[in-house]
């Protein structure tokens, strides 16, 4: 999970990292009163998961509180590489003397951590690091030693960093290191990470992405979740624990298996091109390895409440998920939206491959399910959902 | 020979008293492999399933002559049990396990670097090896292929599946699921050496996903190092492009990650990359039959 600005300068400040003073504001005049509170010069920063925003226009300096007011009308609903700009950071403006880039992450090639170190910070680090690599230190960081005051400094050595800014960047990377270990982070990046004409190390900036596999240890992460930006689909599929990613297509999908999935999606938009209109997968849904029936009716029940699907493919493969276990589930699930008076007008189609195929597909026969069709191979199913979804079901 | 995991290979299992451990020793059982013994140290000395339950997995193995470890231990005790898997300095470790935190699996890795990778762990998040006809670790189903020369390696457990049952005319030498985690302990790389170098093998299939840059590094492996035939799988073409956030990962890997980029990197150096799992199996169907 990515946090928001706002959020990774909360966590750093509960971690003595020193950050400018800030209040996040929804609409225009939260803005002027965060602003008049904050007193002086602010800067009104949007607040979206995505980089590149000073570029995009979605940070700006505002002189007073109704030049806040101003920049926030400007700034707030606007749409930064598809993020709407949903509410702002006002924050005190700082006396920047230089910029500063610093990360911790994991790096996947190498199976271990890296710091990130470079005196040439801000909005260009993608450049200096293409154009001029030798000014971005890469430091290898192994778990089992981790980062103590001295290997900090080692880092902002090897980054260039000036004599005068040692010891602050020293300790403030010793406690990034702190934030990135105990909240199970996969990237803590400041950029800019300043100093500042009072001679202060302070991070400007903060990204920080959360590991999901550890919150079973960090209880505290669900308050981050950003509930206002999620799918109402996804939230719904979530609550059931559903691995359920919302698309644009009109080819509702469900399969066992990421890997099987997402080829699932391939396989449909390649087949989906030689039908008029185009289907595409509607969705992306994982009913995982050792799913039920129970499962299953969850997962079609949520693909059926979405109104843009116009057919469903169902694709497992029965490996640890019997297939009479999955076609147990499909005529529940069936049985469950009949209950509710919410019948089925849409086809399904459904391939079972593995354990159990020949004993599922006879126990869908048996059902004798309305408007549902096996098809013997993933190609040729793919291939009769996109056709089904294409005549608009 | 198959690689890794033969039909002499004694599996222990930690975690063996849970839920999924005693599901999957009783399949692995069931199909006939060498599982000699458990490990949970709260329940040392009971037999579970048939089977002997020991405190440790350096006890399982000077019991039982084990030589690989099969791991189903829930997320939080992951680390525990492959570090201690390691100081047993058991051969093999497959961890099965899904949803295990970066942090602990690159803490874990970092540590069987340290102990001088005397211990080869697959995984975690994987579904394990099979060597049809001889062995099979984990909870690949064993009843879906046969015996053969086709070396398979794959990111994806479900999509193992789908090209071990399409080819099990054929057959598999041996067919490692690596898992699809940022941090893996055996890498494709790892797989196509050990393919290479095996007898029995004669050609490989390579299965991978999108994100990271592990399949490019793989086909700049089989380049320089691989003679017999490769032919891949790339799933995620059509998948939304994840939210990347800040510059550090593109700085790392210079790579997108995308499925595009890897089939193009794998077509570069003459890998025959299907468009589907079945015209994957086709391509290597063509290359076992003009032998």
């Amino acid at each position: 999970m990515d946090l928001f600005e706002h959020q990774a300068k909360e966590l750093f400040a509960e971690y003595g990292i020193p950050v400018p003073r800030g209040i996040v504001a929804h609409t225009a005049e939260e803005a002027r009163a965060a602003a008049e509170q904050l007193t002086g010069r602010v800067v009104v920063k949007a607040q979206v998961k995505t980089g590149g925003r000073g570029k995009a226009g979605g940070v700006k300096v505002a002189d007073d509180a109704a030049d806040a007011h101003a920049k926030a009308t400007q700034i707030l609903g606007m749409d930064i590489k598809g993020h709407t700009v949903h509410k702002v950071l006002i924050e005190e403006a700082s006396q920047i003397a230089e910029e500063y880039y610093f990360s911790f992450l994991l790096d996947r090639a190498n199976r271990t951590f890296l710091a990130i170190c470079s005196a040439s910070g801000g909005m260009d680090i993608e450049e200096v690091a293409h154009t001029a690599p030798e000014k971005v230190a890469k430091v290898p960081v192994s778990p089992l030693t981790g980062v103590d005051r001295a290997k900090a400094r080692e880092i902002a050595v090897a980054g260039g960093l000036p004599q005068q800014a040692l010891d602050g960047a020293a300790e403030l990377i010793e406690k990034l290191w702190a934030v990135f270990v105990d909240e199970d982070a996969s990237l803590v990046e400041v950029n800019p990470m300043i100093l500042s004409a009072d001679g202060q190390v302070k991070a400007l900036d903060g990204k920080v992405t959360l590991d999901d596999n550890a919150n079973f240890r960090q209880a505290e992460h669900s308050a981050y979740v950003d509930k206002a930006a999620e799918d109402p689909l996804e939230a719904r599929a979530k609550e059931k624990h559903l691995n359920y990613v919302k698309l644009d297509g009109n080819v509702g999908i469900i399969g066992n298996g990421a890997g099987l999935v997402m080829s699932t999606l391939d396989v449909v938009a390649y087949a989906g091109e030689e039908f008029p209109g185009q289907p595409k997968p509607a969705n992306f849904l994982d009913i995982g390895g050792g799913a039920s029936a129970e499962v299953m009716a969850n997962g079609l029940e949520i693909i059926l409440s979405d109104p843009s699907v116009k057919s469903v493919f169902v694709n497992v493969f029965g490996g640890i998920t019997a297939c009479d276990a999955v076609a147990n589930g499909i005529v529940s699930a069936f049985k469950l939206l009949e209950s509710r008076g919410e019948e089925v007008t849409h086809p399904l189609v459904v391939r079972l491959d593995g354990n159990n195929a020949a004993l599922g597909r006879q126990i869908l026969a048996d059902a004798a399910l309305p408007r549902v069709e096996l098809v013997d191979t993933m190609d040729e199913a793919a291939k009769r959902a996109a056709e089904l979804a294409a005549v608009g079901a | 020979m198959a690689i890794w995991l033969t039909e002499n290979s004694k599996i222990i299992v930690q975690g063996m008293t849970g839920g999924e451990g005693t599901k999957h020793t009783r399949r692995m059982l069931a199909a006939g492999v060498k599982v000699v013994g458990g490990v949970n140290a709260r329940k040392a000395g009971i037999t579970h399933e048939g089977l002997p339950v020991f405190g440790t997995v350096k006890e399982a193995m000077e019991q039982t002559g084990a030589d690989v470890s099969v791991v189903f231990v829930p997320p939080a005790a992951t680390k525990a049990a492959v570090r201690e898997a390691i100081d047993a300095e058991i051969p093999l470790c497959v961890v099965i396990t899904e949803g295990v935190p970066v942090h602990d699996t690159t803490e874990f890795w970092a540590y069987a670097v340290s102990k001088g990778n005397k211990t080869r762990i697959i995984g975690p998040n994987c579904p394990g090896i099979a060597s049809p006809g001889a062995s099979n670790a984990g909870i690949i189903p064993a009843d879906i292929t046969t015996k053969g020369r086709v070396g398979l390696v794959s990111k994806s457990g479900t999509l193992t599946y789908q090209l071990m049952y399409e080819l099990r005319d054929i057959g598999f030498s041996t067919c490692v699921g690596i898992g699809g985690d940022p941090v893996i302990g055996t890498t494709h790389i790892d797989a196509l050496q050990a393919f290479q170098e095996d007898p029995e093998t004669d050609a490989i299939v390579m299965i991978g996903e999108i994100g990271g840059d592990a399949e490019e590094r793989a086909a700049a492996y089989i380049d320089e190092h691989v003679t017999k035939p490769v032919v891949a799988y790339v799933a995620g073409f059509t998948a939304p492009e994840g939210k990347t956030m800040g510059h550090a990962g593109a700085i790392v890997s210079g790579s997108a990650g995308t499925a595009q980029a890897k089939k193009e990197a794998l077509e570069k150096v003459g890998v025959r990359v299907g468009r589907t799992p079945s015209e994957t199996a086709r391509l290597m169907r063509e290359i076992m039959s003009s032998r």
